[in-house]
């Protein structure tokens, strides 16, 4: 106040606010510009946080798309008993062990060169053949197996045609393109058979009920999806009994000294050690000190409870503090015991609140990747895993190998793998926000 | 036995013990009806009991399995002739690792015919040896069920002789929880614990091998030991500054693209923003922050990379397929809601009088969020920063997919760098000794990351607490 008080008496007070009016007035302009400037960086910032969000869902889905249908061949096939190398005069007739044991890629070959009979030569013959899933012999072993009455009989039989060709189909890519191996002959047989009314696209089933392979067209999710499920359950199993009585005991029991002091600046420092270190700590002690098995769903479970462990410890803290004092206090009244109070009273109530913390923590370990990549549950499993001590793989890590992979089919399959990802993270993050929606009501 | 049956079998016997411990309480009242005779409810006579009878077995279950492994190969060890036992630990490990392969794939009757069909005194022995093995393991879960079912049943019928009507089963039980419960908040020091010995003591043993301060400050890194004293290129040079300064390129990237928009993102929700637009944009964010790691490394690696790299060819430019660019803006597009969260925490921790005394100067939105606000939150904008760098230095999938394998010292975004986590993952992949330097390498970066991150959320924990004594 006395240093305006001195100003004024320095210069005429009139002259002054004059002034001081005028300079405000003229800089008003700019200032508002400026103003105006400032919030289109803002709107600016958050549209293009927006964008990428669009940017990111959007690609990731359109190249997921191709994934979910497939193209099948209808084939005229000809089950000749010598084709299948079976002694047709046999007395007894055919046994199923024969039928199991012929020679189905014969059949497939000499099947597929009656129906395109200007096809000579051996190199043409072979690229015929490759037009083919690998596949395609054991569909039509099933067939037969399945109606033994079309032995030494035609029959039209559907089979999945190789990935390159899908991916062709699909695409329409000019021959030659790169990471194609597909030749003019064959674009020209493909238009034949399309031509002929035998290509079909089918929705891609085997996707969801089969496990890894090598071959794109073979390829599903299933035993990464089993994988993450035993992961998950041994990952639940443990992290939520220790996590809420972890924070049971630090906010209900814990005294107020330098161990629990110690305990919480550890939870807290654990919550930001990168998920990779809980991998090491995973390969150094489970791994090689308790000698438990590699690659296994239990292994993967432990290392992702230990990574979130904090999480569900504060959230249920959070939990656990917000019951009111009033509750433990008419409990402890009524002649309680501590524990009584906590467990029939205090429990209860923080109940909603700590599940969806849990629920997050699982959410966050469902997408986890880096941890297993060191326990070795990186490796090719074809086989769908049924116990938590088989080798097994996990959904995160499938998208991974799937994205190393030089096929490009593979490139579809790992978008689709990315959408299923996405969605069970979806319903899980659904599920919390029902939860904590119903929660904060009461 | 084998484990998970045992487990389940002492699930049974715990259940069953609840009943049976319920049972003798009342007993010991005198019928159902005298139950006020106690001085604890039968219930928790029968809580006590189930306590007492499963978590003593369990534990021994547990420790029995996790010595069992290395009981078992002692005893085995023993029992082969000694040119075997004389090996050196390496090659004795690959010899048992046959045994192991035999007799899991084989059974008794098969290995004996071997043996028997055999005349091969080397294939005698490692047959035998997996006979050894099988009875070993056999006579193991003998023991182990044995020793289970032993200690919970001794320990139920102890106990039970105990129980009379002044019996303070009510108070024994809620030790005995609380020991539970101090143990499982004991879990967070157990891993931590964990983790610095672990990786300490594996790095001990690099540091053996490799100088600190080559590995500290050396320029060369090409991890590929020798297999054979005279192998070309084969070096095995481990200088970590090339790792060191990919890391902090990538990250440094991402700081340019998260900090600006996160803190405007933060600036906008938080001051002007309709009720409406926050709660759309929120969850919004919030989506960018729940995609996994490993589908921003995929979008990285596939679609941005290509971008990046055709656009930078028709400008003229070089671009490696595996640029820090490409890395680096999309570990910033994930770390975006991180910062803006935290900031805007930070903004409207910061009390209300203070911009209110600046609009009454007269100031508009822009110079008070500029002027005041920002000044005010800065501790806490600086936390989340430096939260966000920890973040971004351990992050993994990323890179590992974006990023390259080549260790170069350079600080050109367009050229292909290496960070300390795509190395980590690199050396411990795939099936390799575990004493070798290489693979040592891997734990001595895992410490260096460890320390880096700790440091910087120790920092950013003590800045952010000390800007909160300030208002509080």
């Amino acid at each position: 106040m006395t240093k305006l008080n001195k100003n004024s008496t320095v210069s005429q007070p009139n002259d002054s606010t004059a002034s001081i009016t005028e300079i405000v007035t003229l800089g008003l302009k700019k200032r508002h510009r400026k103003e105006k400037r400032f919030k289109r960086i803002g709107l600016s910032a958050v549209l293009f946080g927006f964008l990428l969000v669009v940017i990111l869902l959007g690609d990731i889905t359109s190249k997921a798309l191709p994934a979910f249908h497939q193209h099948w061949v209808k084939l005229d096939v000809n089950y000749q008993a010598s084709w299948l190398n079976i002694d047709e005069n046999s007395t007894k007739g055919v046994t199923e062990s024969e039928l199991a044991q012929a020679n189905y890629r014969n059949v497939l070959k000499k099947s597929l060169y009656q129906m395109l009979p200007e096809v000579k030569g051996r190199s043409d013959k072979r690229k015929l053949a490759q037009l083919l899933s690998t596949n395609a012999e054991f569909t039509l072993k099933d067939s037969l197996i399945a109606s033994p009455s079309l032995f030494d009989k035609q029959a039209q039989i559907w089979v999945r045609l190789d990935d390159d060709v899908d991916s062709y189909l699909k695409e329409a890519f000019p021959i030659g393109e790169a990471g194609l191996r597909l030749n003019q002959n064959q674009a020209q047989w493909l238009a034949q058979f399309t031509t002929s009314d035998r290509i079909e696209s089918r929705f891609n089933f085997s996707f969801f009920t089969s496990g890894d392979s090598r071959e794109p067209e073979l390829a599903g999710i299933k035993g990464a999806l089993m994988g993450t499920l035993l992961t998950m359950f041994v990952t639940l199993l443990l992290s939520f009994p220790l996590g809420v009585a972890g924070a049971l005991y630090l906010e209900e029991f814990a005294p107020k000294n330098r161990l629990t002091d110690f305990i919480e600046i550890n939870i807290n420092n654990l919550a930001a050690v990168p998920s990779i270190v809980f991998g090491l700590l995973g390969l150094a002690v489970i791994i090689n000190l308790f000698g438990l098995p590699r690659s296994a769903p239990l292994v993967g479970g432990i290392v992702l409870t230990l990574m979130t462990l904090p999480t569900i410890i504060i959230a249920s803290r959070a939990a656990i503090k917000a019951v009111p004092p009033s509750i433990r206090e008419a409990a402890l009244g009524l002649g309680a015991s501590k524990m009584q109070v906590t467990f029939s009273h205090v429990l209860p109530q923080a109940m909603p609140g700590i599940i969806t913390g849990a629920i997050i923590g699982v959410a966050q370990a469902l997408g986890e990747t880096a941890p297993l990549l060191m326990i070795g549950m990186v490796a090719f499993i074809v086989d769908v895993p049924s116990s938590i001590v088989d080798s097994a793989t996990v959904l995160p890590v499938q998208i991974f190998l799937w994205a190393d992979s030089p096929e490009r089919a593979f490139l579809a399959k790992t978008s689709a793998a990315i959408l299923v990802l996405l969605t069970l993270l979806l319903i899980i993050n659904l599920t919390a926000t029902v939860l904590r929606s119903k929660f904060e009501k009461k | 036995m084998n484990s998970s049956l045992l487990f389940f079998v002492l699930l049974c016997l715990t259940l069953f013990s609840y009943w049976f411990g319920l049972q003798r309480s009342l007993k010991v009242a005198g019928g159902a009806n005298n139950k006020k005779a106690l001085t604890s409810l039968p219930k928790q006579f029968g809580l006590l009991t189930a306590m007492v009878c499963g978590l003593p077995a369990l534990i021994a279950l547990l420790i029995f399995n996790s010595g069992e492994h290395i009981v078992v190969e002692q005893l085995l060890t023993s029992t082969l002739p000694a040119n075997i036992q004389s090996l050196s630990t390496i090659d004795l490990g690959l010899y048992l690792n046959n045994i192991r392969s035999i007799t899991y794939s084989t059974t008794a009757s098969e290995i004996l015919n071997v043996i028997n069909e055999n005349s091969d005194v080397t294939t005698q022995t490692q047959y035998q040896a997996a006979l050894t093995l099988q009875e070993l393991n056999q006579q193991a879960a003998w023991i182990k069920t044995a020793l289970v079912l032993i200690i919970a049943s001794v320990s139920v019928l102890l106990l039970v002789r105990k129980f009379s009507l002044t019996y303070p089963a009510r108070q024994k039980s809620e030790g005995i929880i609380r020991v539970l419960l101090v143990a499982s908040s004991a879990v967070a020091i157990l891993t931590t614990v964990g983790i610095i010995v672990s990786v300490l003591f594996e790095s001990i043993h690099f540091f053996k091998s490799v100088s600190p301060i080559e590995f500290m400050f050396g320029t060369q890194w090409s991890p590929q030991t020798a297999m054979r004293v005279d192998q070309v290129g084969g070096s095995g040079a481990f200088g970590a500054i090339p790792l060191f300064a990919g890391t902090l390129l990538i990250t440094f990237i991402a700081m340019l693209l998260a900090v600006p928009v996160g803190l405007m993102i933060a600036i906008y929700l938080s001051q002007y923003a309709s009720s409406k637009l926050r709660a759309f944009a929120k969850p919004m964010l919030e989506v960018l922050a729940g995609i996994p790691t490993v589908v921003y490394g995929f979008f990285a690696a596939l679609t941005v990379a290509p971008v990046i790299r055709n656009m930078g060819e028709s400008l003229g430019l070089s671009v490696a397929s595996e640029s820090a660019l490409a890395a680096g803006l999309v570990m910033g597009t994930m770390i975006i809601p991180f910062v803006s969260s935290l900031s805007e925490d930070a903004i409207s921790a910061v009390p209300n009088a203070l911009k209110e005394a600046s609009f009454g100067m007269g100031a508009t939105k822009s110079e008070t969020v500029l002027k005041v606000l920002l000044p005010a939150a800065l501790p806490g904008i600086v936390g989340a920063i430096l939260l966000a760098i920890s973040r971004a230095i351990g992050e993994t999938m990323i890179v590992v997919m974006a990023a390259g394998m080549a260790a170069n010292l350079t600080a050109n975004p367009l050229d292909s760098v290496t960070t300390v986590t795509v190395q980590i993952v690199t050396l411990l992949t795939g099936d390799q000794e575990f004493d070798s330097p290489k693979t040592l390498a891997a734990f001595a970066l895992g410490l260096m990351l460890f320390i880096t991150t700790l440091g910087l959320n120790v920092l950013a924990l003590k800045v952010v607490r000390k800007y909160r004594e300030q208002y509080d």
